[in-house]
């Protein structure tokens, strides 16, 4: 990239809580430093929706528990040089992978749904039904890792992570000298 | 705490389990006995029957369930009163045992793993259980049936229906058969070529006879000087070994033999103990002799029980000739031989496994150092060999170290025996001088057509046709006997993953790479197998592999990895061929349709995204 | 009772007769990662973390005896590479989903991951093992998709507590810790045996009730120090 150019940077949220963007943010007034380095691409940041051109770095939140899930991950690997994954979901599948753990029977996916909006012991759903919206995405047998679907050149773990680590790794990559995290930045929670 | 779990147990049964426990005197490292015996009789091993024998042996019920819960041939789910044993192993396989399966899941109406809702049979799977030269074969309770089809399937389901017992499927006459009639009715032999020293005809008591008048450091420099090396795989000096528990001070020393061949393709000692029990016999009272050791313990593998009364017999006839029990040939030496059964686990194959096993613990491989020839069974010097080494050191004995060390080549002296089976003609054992070439042994089995072999089975190495020029002995080919032979039809990724499953069973749990490692080398060749492998995956199966290898405590986990390494080396292709490249870096390895698949058919919808000749 | 001496990682490290190699690096101040040996108890060899070069061959330094005059490799990065794996093996066992683990943080198996420098247990497939959690007792939980099969609390409650409340049962990939009874509360188990204390389960299997999150996280053992930095401080006294 050029010295003039600002590095374009796209954003999402796949099977995750949010936390992770909301950790983006946790850089504070680094923040102002990072934004003359980059702009902001599709990202629920920005609220654009499609890439309008390709990106230096794209940043994914979340694993892939649904096929929207894989749809917008293989968009992103498509539209980006490099693919972080940030936070715990989107390397390792996280809190929503909890369910592949707990669907054993032979139907997991149809055990996971009927305990979640019939059977439950909490459950409170006057239609008696499982939600099955033309709109809804079809969910996947289990829940993916990011890693799974598409190759990831960089993860960044934590749950959140700390504002220090994203900005750490951002910096160094933009910089081109990223070589690994501090060992006292490693944290898986 | 006990006695809660005691509650509940109906009074004949625990009448049977305190009779059991009290014919062992209550000896809680006679567990295996016990919790076998309870087996046989109950079915299974309940928890309040856990509670009774714990509270007979002076142990927590968590200790008797470790053992319990430990061997595949103890149940703690109710079995049927006939349980069926298909052997799984890859030849059984392909020699048709997934039709013979589901013929006996037609006649007996219930799946594998199942047992009929009546309580009359068991159908399960067991891993090789020594009769690869007649495959397909299976168990059913203590008797083999071998070379089985699904036309014979049927006929037994129905016989084994109409209330015969699986003793009289061999023969109506069984029990008035001799031990030996009975053992070779129901397996053959199968002796293809036989060497000097084991399967031609031997003297009976001669080496005995010779050691009872030598000085046992005479009788272990004989040994050391003939060059024979334990012939189960591991190739450690026999001599060296009698040695250093001859040189252990203590009280007892004790002489056990292995006869827990379980390396897949592996048969030769069956034919042995079938054949020579009293030369294994033989060879044992001369090491208990050499190393000054009062007690032995043969411990043969659950699967070859058929053999129980055969062994019996020969160790009592022994007795009642004075060549057992107290002044042995009028001399001041007595040495006896118990005989321990297993239950159904590879990994007492390994000496230090072994040793817990006949402790009456689960077959865990001990730490060492120590080692058992200074502290092994209970603590005390302990010599374990192979059943074949045992049967040379009675023929070295008779013979002299020289006779025996003329044979084979430098290194590798003597005979050794081959249990050759899979695709070839003639499968059995072949007792032949070290230093013979691969291509030899397939020539005289009938496998010339053969595209690989797995020599020294699983654990073994795996080559193809390019290698067969190499030798077998301990410096090249090293093998406890098996040589398994594969045409070119075979599938080499179906018989790695099933060999890798078959660690993955065997694995006893206790360090992690072992336990863990294996799991995941197998679920990687799984990918393979299913095409959803990367690339980078050859590089992965290398590195865990050698991690593997590296870290784990015994002699499982080291050689666990090496049918995915020989045939990565010999067989590159195999594997080359079924990779999937990431397309712009999208991993052609996640299947995006089969993932959805549930969901469709939940949702009774298809795909907005996948379904359509979707593009941006 | 003599001693004598070798190295580790090129350090001289003395030693007496009949010393484990940790033993002898524990007194010196060099820490040899470790999960499943813990002070105080018997020497099990499982986990293999431990694993150093000796002579050329991989041994656990905690059961494998110090010799004169070996050179033993301990922090190297192949030896490293090594334990990374094992650590990661575990990671992808059970279910060590650290962001909903009470004891994230008091984490020894995680701590061992941040000083091995794991940034992802992402290498292995997950086993996702789905085992019941055991909450029968009053004061104690036993959620045993977090086991480690270390088997510290096994061997603390014979050696320590006398008691013998916890065993191995099952093999290979099923084997597991479980309870001498129907379940924990069928048990002698109490909150005051060592076997239960915060020091004995490395992970977050064996849960005191009543004070989860008492110490938030961020504040924790392992977030004010790497896992094994009192044994290394003993070097710098």
């Amino acid at each position: 990239m050029t010295e003039l150019r600002k590095a374009r940077i796209a954003t999402a949220s796949l099977a995750g809580c949010f936390g992770c963007h909301m950790a983006i943010l946790d850089i504070d007034e680094r923040l102002i430093e990072l934004m003359k380095l980059v702009e902001v691409d599709r990202s629920p940041l920005t609220d654009i929706k499609r890439f309008t051109r390709r990106c230096d770095i794209g940043i994914i939140e979340g694993g892939c528990a649904n096929e929207e899930n894989v749809h917008v991950l293989r968009d992103f690997r498509r539209n980006c040089d490099v693919l972080i994954a940030i936070g715990q979901c989107a390397i390792m599948g996280g809190l929503p992978a909890m369910r592949n753990a707990i669907m054993h029977s032979d139907a997991p996916l149809r055990e996971c749904l009927e305990e979640a909006f019939l059977t439950g012991r909490y459950i409170r759903n006057t239609t008696h039904q499982v939600p099955n919206d033309p709109a809804l995405p079809l969910l996947l047998d289990e829940v993916y890792p990011c890693s799974e679907v598409v190759e990831i050149d960089y993860n960044i773990p934590g749950c959140a992570p700390s504002g220090d680590i994203i900005y750490e790794t951002l910096a160094g990559l933009l910089a081109g000298k990223f070589s690994g995290f501090e060992r006292h930045r490693i944290r898986f929670d | 705490m006990d006695t809660t779990s005691e509650q509940g147990l109906p009074p004949d049964e625990a009448e049977r389990i305190a009779a059991i426990c009290e014919g062992v005197g209550d000896d809680p490292h006679r567990m295996l006995d016990i919790l076998r015996a309870v087996q046989d009789e109950l079915r299974w091993i309940s928890p309040a029957a856990m509670g009774l024998i714990a509270s007979r042996t002076g142990l927590s019920r968590i200790a008797v369930e470790g053992v319990a819960s430990f061997y595949a041939f103890l149940s703690q789910a109710p079995k049927g009163r006939v349980t069926i044993r298909l052997c799984d192993d890859i030849v059984d396989r392909f020699a048709g045992m997934p039709e013979v399966a589901a013929a006996f899941e037609a006649a007996l109406g219930i799946k594998v793993g199942e047992t009929s809702a009546d309580g009359a049979v068991s159908l399960e799977y067991t891993p090789c259980i020594g009769l690869c030269d007649q495959a397909p074969a299976a168990m059913i309770n203590d008797v083999v049936l071998t070379g089985l089809t699904p036309g014979r399937a049927g006929d037994i389901a129905a016989a084994l229906k109409a209330g015969q017992s699986p003793e009289e499927l061999i023969a109506q006459d069984f029990l008035d058969l001799t031990p030996h009639e009975r053992a070779t009715r129901q397996v053959e032999n199968n002796i293809r070529h036989a060497g000097a020293s084991l399967l031609s005809p031997v003297p009976d008591g001669a080496g005995l006879a010779k050691a009872l008048d030598m000085d046992p450091v005479r009788i272990i420099a004989e040994i050391e000087a003939s060059g024979l090396r334990g012939c189960g795989g591991a190739g450690f000096g026999t001599g060296r070994k009698w040695r250093f528990a001859a040189e252990t001070e203590a009280e007892r020393r004790i002489i056990i033999c292995n006869a827990d061949e379980g390396e897949p393709g592996t048969f030769k000692d069956r034919v042995l103990l079938t054949e020579r029990p009293h030369l294994l016999a033989e060879g044992m009272t001369i090491a208990a002799r050499a190393v000054g050791a009062s007690e032995g313990i043969l411990y043969l593998r659950g699967e070859y029980v058929y053999l129980r009364d055969l062994i019996e017999e020969v160790l009592q006839d022994r007795r009642d000739r004075g060549l057992l029990g107290q002044g042995i040939g009028g001399q001041d030496f007595d040495f006896d031989i118990r005989l321990q059964l297993g239950a159904g686990a590879y990994i007492c194959g390994e000496e230090g496994a072994l040793i817990s096993s006949c402790e009456g613990l689960p077959g865990e491989p001990k730490t060492r150092p120590p080692f058992p020839v200074t502290q092994g069974y209970l603590g005390l010097p302990t010599v374990v060999n192979n059943v074949e080494t045992f049967c040379h050191a009675a023929r070295i004995l008779d013979q002299g170290a020289q006779w025996f060390s003329d044979m084979g080549h430098a290194g590798s002296h003597g005979t050794k025996l081959f249990s050759v089976s899979g695709d070839c003609l003639r499968p059995g054992v072949y007792e032949l001088s070290y230093g013979l070439s691969v291509r030899e042994l397939l020539a005289m089995a009938g496998g010339e057509d053969a595209a690989a072999v797995a020599v020294g089975g699983a654990s073994g190495t795996m080559i193809a046709r390019d290698q067969f020029d190499r030798c077998l002995s301990f410096d090249d080919l090293a093998t406890g006997g098996s040589v398994v032979v594969f045409n070119g039809s075979r599938n080499i990724l179906e018989i790695v993953e099933y060999y890798m499953s078959f660690f993955v069973h065997e694995s006893c749990g206790f360090c992690t790479p072992c336990r863990v490692g294996n799991v995941f080398l197998h679920k990687a060749i799984g990918k393979f197998r299913k095409g959803l492998a990367n690339p980078e995956d050859i590089e992965y199966l290398k590195d865990l592999s050698g991690t593997i290898i590296e870290t784990s405590r015994c002699g499982l986990g080291t050689t666990s990895p090496k049918p995915i390494l020989t045939t990565l080396e010999n067989f590159p292709l195999v594997y080359a061929a079924t990779v999937k490249p990431s397309k712009d870096r999208i991993r052609a390895s996640f299947d995006i349709q089969s993932a959805i698949d549930d969901a469709r058919h939940m949702a009774k919808r298809g795909s907005e995204i996948f379904d359509e000749d979707y593009s941006e | 009772m003599t001693g004598f001496t070798f190295t580790i990682d090129g350090v001289e490290v003395a030693a007496k007769d009949g010393q484990t190699i940790m033993e002898a690096a524990d007194a010196a101040g060099i820490y040899i990662p470790r999960l499943c040996d813990h002070e105080g108890l018997r020497h099990q060899g499982a986990c293999r973390v431990c694993t150093v070069k000796a002579g050329g061959r991989s041994v656990a330094a905690c059961t494998q005896p110090a010799a004169p005059d070996q050179a033993v490799e301990n922090e190297t990065p192949h030896v490293t590479k090594l334990r990374r794996d094992l650590v990661e093996m575990l990671f992808h066992e059970g279910n060590h989903l650290c962001p909903i683990c009470e004891a994230s943080g008091n984490c020894e198996l995680q701590a061992m991951a941040y000083r091995l420098d794991m940034t992802q247990p992402t290498r292995f497939p997950y086993l996702e093992p789905c085992r019941p959690l055991d909450a029968s007792h009053p004061d104690i939980a036993l959620d045993t998709n977090r086991c480690i099969t270390c088997g510290r609390c096994i061997r603390a409650s014979e050696e320590v507590d006398g008691k013998g409340v916890f065993g191995y049962v099952g093999r290979g990939i099923h084997r597991r810790v479980a309870v001498n009874g129907a379940d924990l509360a069928d048990t002698n188990a109490a909150i005051t045996d060592f076997a239960i204390s915060k020091e004995v389960c490395p992970v977050g299997c064996i849960i005191r009730k009543g004070e989860g999150f008492a110490i938030p996280i961020g504040e924790r053992e392992f977030d004010k120090g790497l896992i094994g930095h009192e044994i290394e401080e003993k070097k710098r006294d």
